[in-house]
């Protein structure tokens, strides 16, 4: 018999093809010059160029927006799901899921068709709008999973103790699903960060993202300085994800 | 029913359903101030629901509860002045001990050094004066189940509602939370309304016991009433260890059951009626001979339960005995037996044999419990008659497989009655059916229930 941890073999392997290999030729890219040799010259000029700056900073302000209107829709949304006494039928649930199953870039696609149609402006309404249809699901499930598995019993001692329907909401139910928010914020802040066809689809290009950059780099074969600006994103995005994780063990989580 | 002047909730007639299922039937039930009341049945009883009722996280279908002399049906459970120690304790895992038990003073806005004071007070009256700053989750079953009482007592309740607060811890550390929750409603002397399954713990904490059985009260009294004068068969089965047989009351002081007459304190029953006679285990006299002795027995199994010897004895009408006893006996050897006249609880039979409401779909067919049966041809019963079918306990046949039957059901209840099983079966329509039989089976065994044509009792009714 095979020993079992022989099981892991080909997922190590695809690790290391898929994942650390990647990885490690992008720090290797960042940190060359267009020779092949070691320089710090592509940090330094990201951090000298003040439209890459800006883009940067663009982006984080996109993305904050999103994450936020991504909380403020998804939250209720998640919370009329879990609840028994307003959805009885898994179908809604099923409902919110299925836009997932279509590729984004074609639900990107139709929906500049529909503000084309309509004669609706292309611009940041447009690309948020974009963003938020493409992300909400991924705010949605992870708050729907926990209020869902909730156990009751939280909110009814919290009604005994006297807390008015509106206080345990917010007192005890709001606090308990943070971790659903937490992971939440993270599977939507980090993509909308890094990408790039919404707002080239949805804004024909006028508003460019981090991603939009680091995509025009590459494709202008400019290697080495795209790496870096990648190694720069993952970087920036490592220590949001560090951060999250730290609350999410002690605290369950802040907004 | 006298109500008297000094009860803080009563219950009237209150019925409660989940879907197709009752839960409760009709409950009516006062509960008295400053006493411990123990609401005590199996799972499934309807204890909880009944809890839940009085807190307000559910609402009868029907009936009344109020709460010094106000009704307080329809109020929310933030409005009631009562508390519950939850079962699974449910303290909030985003807040730590003191804030915990400090939640519901700070959502009424009493001034925080007050706040202060009582979280301290109430904190070391369950012990924990030093677990302030801890994180709920880093405490033990023990000490969360303290913190969780802390919780509901610190809001001064007028009752305390606890649903089984002692099911998960260990039994030693459930046997020092008995004594000291007895000990704090001493001192508090408000209403306690408890909840648990276990007889042993109803017992020994109540003032009152209330026993529940299929959504129904089945007895109210106090643990020495419930204990030696159990109404029925259901409750002296549930309540400790009991030997239930069939017997018959011959007359006024004299009953007849395991093949013999004895004397008994029971009286009005009427002549040869048909009676469960209950006598617990310690109450039978066993002894190394036979002289003196009412009837005999012989010793079949001796096990020693710390206290006492556990013996099961066959008497010599071939009845089986639990007997305990301080001296044990040597298994194979003949006894002398021997029951006093008050300890013989003789008790009504809730039923002597089935009854069901059918109809004949043919002159040799009946309709009954959503099964045909074949019967006898009776003169003057055709098809189309609506007919009263009655069953004897002993002519209802349970078959292995569910398929074999007329009807499939569930083993409900089991109760042994010295020489034969007495087993409640919920059929798939959830009826009841009372079987007789030399078998064992085991509770939530799935049967077939068949019923053959000679077993079968039909008279037309009379409309």
């Amino acid at each position: 018999m095979i020993k079992r941890q022989h099981w892991s073999i080909p997922y190590f392997i695809f690790l290391v093809f898929f994942v650390v290999l990647p990885l490690v030729l992008v720090a290797v890219y960042a940190f060359q010059d267009g020779t092949g040799h070691f320089s710090l010259s592509n940090i330094v000029k990201f951090f000298s160029d003040g439209d890459a700056l800006s883009t940067f900073a663009v982006s984080l302000e996109v993305a904050v927006e999103n994450t936020a209107i991504c909380i403020l829709l998804g939250y209720p949304a998640a919370w009329i799901l879990a609840n028994k006494k307003l959805n009885r039928s898994a179908v809604t649930i099923v409902l919110f899921i299925i836009p997932m199953w279509i590729n984004a870039l074609m639900r990107t696609l139709a929906t500049a068709e529909l503000f084309n149609m309509l004669g609706i402006g292309l611009g940041k309404g447009t690309l948020l709008f974009g963003m938020v249809y493409d992300y909400l699901p991924f705010m949605i499930y992870p708050i729907y999973n926990i209020l869902n598995k909730m156990d009751k019993s939280y909110a009814e001692a919290a009604e005994d103790l006297g807390a008015t329907p509106s206080q345990v909401f917010w007192k005890v139910t709001v606090p308990l699903s943070m971790p659903g928010v937490v992971s939440g914020i993270l599977m939507v802040f980090m993509p909308t960060v890094s990408t790039f066809a919404i707002s080239e689809f949805l804004t024909n290009n006028k508003i460019k993202l981090f991603g939009t950059i680091i995509q025009e780099n590459i494709n202008s074969s400019m290697w080495n300085y795209g790496a870096a600006l990648s190694l720069i994103m993952l970087v920036i995005i490592g220590i949001t994800t560090l951060f999250n994780n730290e609350e999410e063990t002690k605290e369950g989580g802040v907004i | 029913m006298a109500i008297p002047n000094d009860v803080i909730i009563n219950i009237e007639h209150v019925s409660k359903s989940f879907g197709d299922k009752k839960v409760l039937d009709d409950i009516n039930l006062y509960i008295k101030k400053g006493e411990f009341l123990t609401l005590l049945g199996p799972s499934g009883c309807g204890k909880t629901t009944m809890l839940r009722i009085i807190a307000g996280f559910a609402q009868a279908d029907c009936g009344i509860v109020s709460m010094d002399g106000a009704d307080i049906t329809g109020v929310p459970p933030y409005k009631r002045p009562l508390n519950t120690v939850f079962q699974r304790y449910a303290l909030f895992p985003h807040l730590d001990v003191y804030d915990n038990i400090a939640f519901g003073l700070k959502l009424r806005g009493v001034p925080k050094d007050e706040i202060e004071k009582k979280v301290k007070k109430v904190l070391k009256m369950v012990s924990m004066s030093d677990y302030e700053d801890r994180d709920v989750e880093s405490l033990s079953g023990g000490q969360q189940q303290r913190v969780a009482i802390a919780r509901a007592l610190v809001n001064q309740p007028k009752v305390l509602l606890l649903d089984e607060p002692l099911a998960a811890l260990d039994l030693k550390m459930r046997k020092d939370m008995q004594i000291e929750l007895k000990e704090m409603h001493r001192k508090l002397g408000i209403t306690f309304i408890y909840v648990t399954h276990d007889q042993e713990e109803a017992l020994t904490l109540s003032d009152t016991i209330v026993v529940m059985n299929g959504g129904k009260i089945q007895q109210i009294g106090t643990p020495t009433d419930i204990y030696n004068e159990p109404q029925n068969s259901f409750v002296a089965d549930f309540i400790g260890e009991s030997n239930i047989l069939n017997g018959t009351m011959i007359k006024d002081r004299e009953v007849s059951f395991i093949g013999h007459d004895f004397e008994c304190v029971d009286e009005g029953f009427g002549e040869n009626v048909p009676v469960d006679v209950v006598v617990r285990p310690e109450d039978i006299y066993i002894m190394n001979k036979t002289e003196g002795a009412q009837f005999t027995g012989v010793v079949k199994s001796c096990t020693f339960k710390g206290v006492h010897y556990e013996m099961f004895v066959d008497s010599d009408n071939g009845y089986e005995l639990m007997i305990q006893d301080y001296n044990a006996f040597e298994i194979g050897s003949t006894v002398g037996l021997l029951i006093k006249p008050c300890d013989i609880q003789v008790m009504h039979k809730e039923r002597v044999e089935n009854r069901f409401e059918g109809e004949m779909t043919a002159d040799d067919t009946v309709k009954f419990l959503g099964g045909e049966f074949k019967v006898e041809p009776v003169e003057g019963v055709s098809a189309g008659d609506k007919v009263e079918v009655s069953v004897a306990f002993s002519g209802v046949d349970l078959l292995d497989h569910t398929e074999e039957g007329n009807l499939s059901g569930e083993v409900h209840f089991i109760l042994y009655k010295g020489d034969h099983y007495h087993l409640t079966v919920l059929t798939d329509d959830g009826d009841f059916v009372w079987v007789d039989t030399q078998d064992i089976w085991d509770k939530g065994d799935l049967v077939g229930i068949n019923i053959e044509s000679k077993d079968i009792k039909i008279t037309k009714k009379n409309d």
